[in-house]
């Protein structure tokens, strides 16, 4: 079992996703994150899903997403071929935020993105390890609130959308 | 053609029209309405085929798809008669079938409100169609239309739903039918890769015992001939699917017989001793294939198959040949030299004895009392025709009708293969004859499957299809019977039926029917349907615990196969 990103290319067509998703729960698979969205050309969108299984499931489940009529194409990185980011937000309350915290948010690189009475928010972007370490930190300075991003990812290898596209 | 602004009911028709579906099935309702409206005004250009249920419309629609290469249609409304359509659906996608369903939906505005009749049908046949769309504009109605016959006609063939809001039926569009020829994300044809070709010609002249398995790929890719042509210059033996029967005349001298857990007992044992497994649009379905982990190890496999995404998906292989058959065989024909094997085809005909001493024998000329379902099927290739369509339900008179009817034509086996769904058949020859009245149509089908659809037995009578309807009853769910016999300690639950007086059915719908029950009967029985003029129901009274062999258990390897 290993980490996979696969890559749809689609247009933008009601139910896409839908078919996409049923792909993997017909077969019992996870998806561990999901993300959606408009790519640079318009018309066209742009999916991420990343999955933990086999590399022979991997390559059934693109080949299977690929079919679909309305995706344009379909395929799969290993995460060393792939450069990509999730984005994580902590809201903290006011109360807890001192120097030992600051300390932390410094080190961490991460920002505070919005500041309320009660709880300032903090962002932070990269892989989920780093993430994830963050979050630990931070649920012993009472964290309110948390959310993480699938990730957003590019192949490493030379390769346009406009080449996909013709 | 351009023209004025037209209804979307109109629009609908008049698209059907244009992509030349003449004859449709279905069954009307609230949602529908302004179609079936619509379909008064053009009933001499399209014929409208009301069935009993909106299951028979669509494996009516199967049927005539499967005889004919041509799209089938049915129509059908929101919500209930959306979802009746739902088996239809999953079992033309499996058998890839080009299916082209329209189905009404509530108006827009209702949509998500739970209104009367509203189903989300788009959602519930996603998984059961190649590609489906709602439509809820009047000026939607005939590009989806259009795009709809290219996805289900084009590449691997399927099942297309197309679902139309009420309102959009009944307000006004612009009316201009261009006919899709194609569309930026979709591929339904990848070309033959000169150097695949290369690849397993040479894996091919250099075999010795080189085995060629086919299914119905050749005949969605109309590449019968093409096969021929291959298997007349490189001497190979063949075997086929259950959907690739007829795609190569049995009385060709290198048909080897048929494949999978009731096929022929030579072609599944010898699986395991080829060295090169030539795999021509089949997909090694399980049934074929038996255990997996013994499933011809020995060879090196060639799969020529126009849908990438069933390279490597069971099993995995040498030389992938991806693109249409009809191309890739004869192209393959071109790279590989004359052969014969003639004592590699004696191997299989020695097994093929075999099972004829020990199965074939038994099953059509028995010399218990009880009529043998194997001595029927024998007995109709004696008076068919040529060219006669065989529909089968599922179970055991399937497998014994496939295993004994004499194919010889192509598109003349229309039955439930993947879904395996009961009540296919009577539904499927209806619309099977119907495409052709003048053809021969015979229906073989169990006392259980019938009674799943039996209410056709009306459009067969409103329609006067001719269609031969041959009842083998046993009084038995009978394949579920063998199975409880062979693995289940013969506890039969649930699987002795109490029948009804089918020849009272048969009467109340206006069909001549006759009960044949001894074997003295039996030729006169189906000399008398044949040559009868219109539909025919005859029901043979068969032995109530009959098994079918030869069988590949589950879980055994194709060389385990048992004959008794």
């Amino acid at each position: 079992m290993k980490r996979y990103t696969i890559f749809v290319i689609t247009e933008n067509f009601i139910g896409i996703l839908n078919r996409i998703t049923i792909i993997f729960t017909r077969r019992g698979i996870n998806i561990d994150a999901l993300t959606a969205s408009e790519s640079s050309v318009n018309g066209v969108h742009r999916i991420t899903i990343e999955v933990t299984t086999t590399e022979d499931m991997v390559i059934h489940l693109t080949k299977q997403i690929e079919k679909i009529v309305d995706v344009i194409n379909a395929f799969y990185h290993e995460d060393e071929s792939v450069v990509y980011q999730e984005i994580a937000l902590y809201k903290i309350p006011v109360a807890k935020l001192d120097s030992e915290l600051e300390q932390i948010i410094r080190q961490h690189h991460a920002k505070i993105i919005a500041a309320q009475p009660e709880f300032v928010v903090l962002e932070l972007s990269g892989h989920k390890e780093q993430t994830q370490e963050l979050l630990e930190i931070l649920q012993g300075y009472g964290l309110l609130e948390f959310a993480r991003s699938g990730r957003v990812a590019v192949a490493r290898r030379m390769l346009t959308l406009e080449n996909i596209l013709t | 053609m351009k023209d004025s602004q037209m209804r979307g009911a109109d629009i609908v028709v008049r698209s059907l029209i244009e992509e030349n579906a003449e004859l449709i099935f279905g069954y009307p309702g609230g949602a529908i309405m302004p179609v079936y409206d619509a379909l008064y005004d053009y009933h001499e250009q399209i014929k409208h085929v009301l069935t009993r249920h909106e299951q028979g419309a669509i494996h009516a629609a199967q049927g005539y798809a499967r005889v004919s290469g041509k799209v089938g249609v049915c129509l059908a409304t929101s919500g209930p008669g959306a979802t009746n359509l739902i088996t239809g659906l999953a079992d033309a996608q499996i058998d890839s079938t080009p299916l082209v369903c329209i189905t009404g939906q509530v108006a827009s505005h209702l949509l998500g409100t739970d209104a009367f009749q509203e189903t989300d049908v788009v959602g519930i046949s996603m998984p059961g169609t190649k590609w489906n769309i709602q439509v809820r504009r009047a000026e939607d109605i005939a590009p989806a239309i259009s795009r709809a016959f290219y996805i289900a006609k084009s590449g691997r063939p399927g099942p297309v739903l197309v679902d139309i809001t009420k309102d959009a039926q009944v307000s006004l569009g612009e009316w201009n039918y261009e006919k899709c020829t194609g569309f930026r994300s979709y591929k339904p044809q990848t070309p033959v890769s000169p150097s695949a070709i290369k690849e397993a010609a040479f894996l091919i002249n250099t075999a010795e015992r080189p085995y060629l398995l086919f299914g119905q790929g050749v005949v969605l890719g109309q590449a019968e001939n093409e096969l021929k042509a291959f298997l007349d210059k490189t001497g190979i033996p063949a075997a086929s699917t259950l959907l690739g029967s007829g795609a190569l005349s049995e009385d060709h001298p290198n048909y080897v017989g048929k494949l999978g857990m009731h096929g022929n007992y030579a072609p599944n044992m010898l699986t395991n001793q080829c060295d090169v497994l030539i795999a021509v649009g089949m997909r090694f379905d399980d049934r074929v294939t038996g255990d997996l982990s013994r499933y011809a190890k020995q060879a090196k496999i060639i799969h020529l198959e126009l849908d990438p995404a069933e390279i490597n998906k069971v099993v995995k292989c040498e030389v992938p040949v991806i693109g249409n058959a009809k191309i890739s065989l004869d192209l393959l024909k071109e790279a590989c030299s004359e052969q014969s094997h003639e004592d590699w085809i004696g191997r299989f005909r020695e097994l093929e004895s075999q099972e004829k001493e020990q199965v074939i024998q038994n099953d059509l000329l028995p010399s218990k009392a009880g009529l043998t379902m194997g001595e029927v099927i024998h007995n109709i290739n004696d008076y068919k025709a040529d060219d006669a369509i065989l529909v089968t339900d599922v179970g055991q008179h399937q497998m014994i009708a496939w295993r004994y009817f004499n194919y010889k034509k192509t598109r003349t086996q229309v039955t439930s293969g993947g879904l395996g769904t009961m009540g296919f058949a009577l539904p499927a020859a209806l619309g099977a004859q119907l495409h052709d009245y003048s053809r021969q149509v015979i229906c073989v089908v169990g006392d259980g499957g019938i009674q799943m659809t039996i209410q056709e037995l009306g459009t067969i009578m409103q329609t006067k299809a001719p269609v031969k309807i041959v009842l083998l009853n046993n009084n038995f769910l009978g394949m579920v019977r063998q199975w409880q016999q062979m693995f289940f300690d013969k506890r039969y639950s649930f699987t002795e039926l109490d029948n009804p007086d089918f020849i009272k059915i048969a009467d109340a719908y206006g069909i001549k029917a006759k009960q044949v029950s001894e074997r003295s009967q039996l030729k006169e029985g189906i000399e008398d349907m044949l040559i009868h003029d219109g539909p025919y129901f005859l029901e043979v009274v068969v032995e109530k615990e009959d098994n079918v062999f030869p069988m590949i258990a589950t879980g055994s390897s194709v060389e385990e196969v048992r004959l008794s």
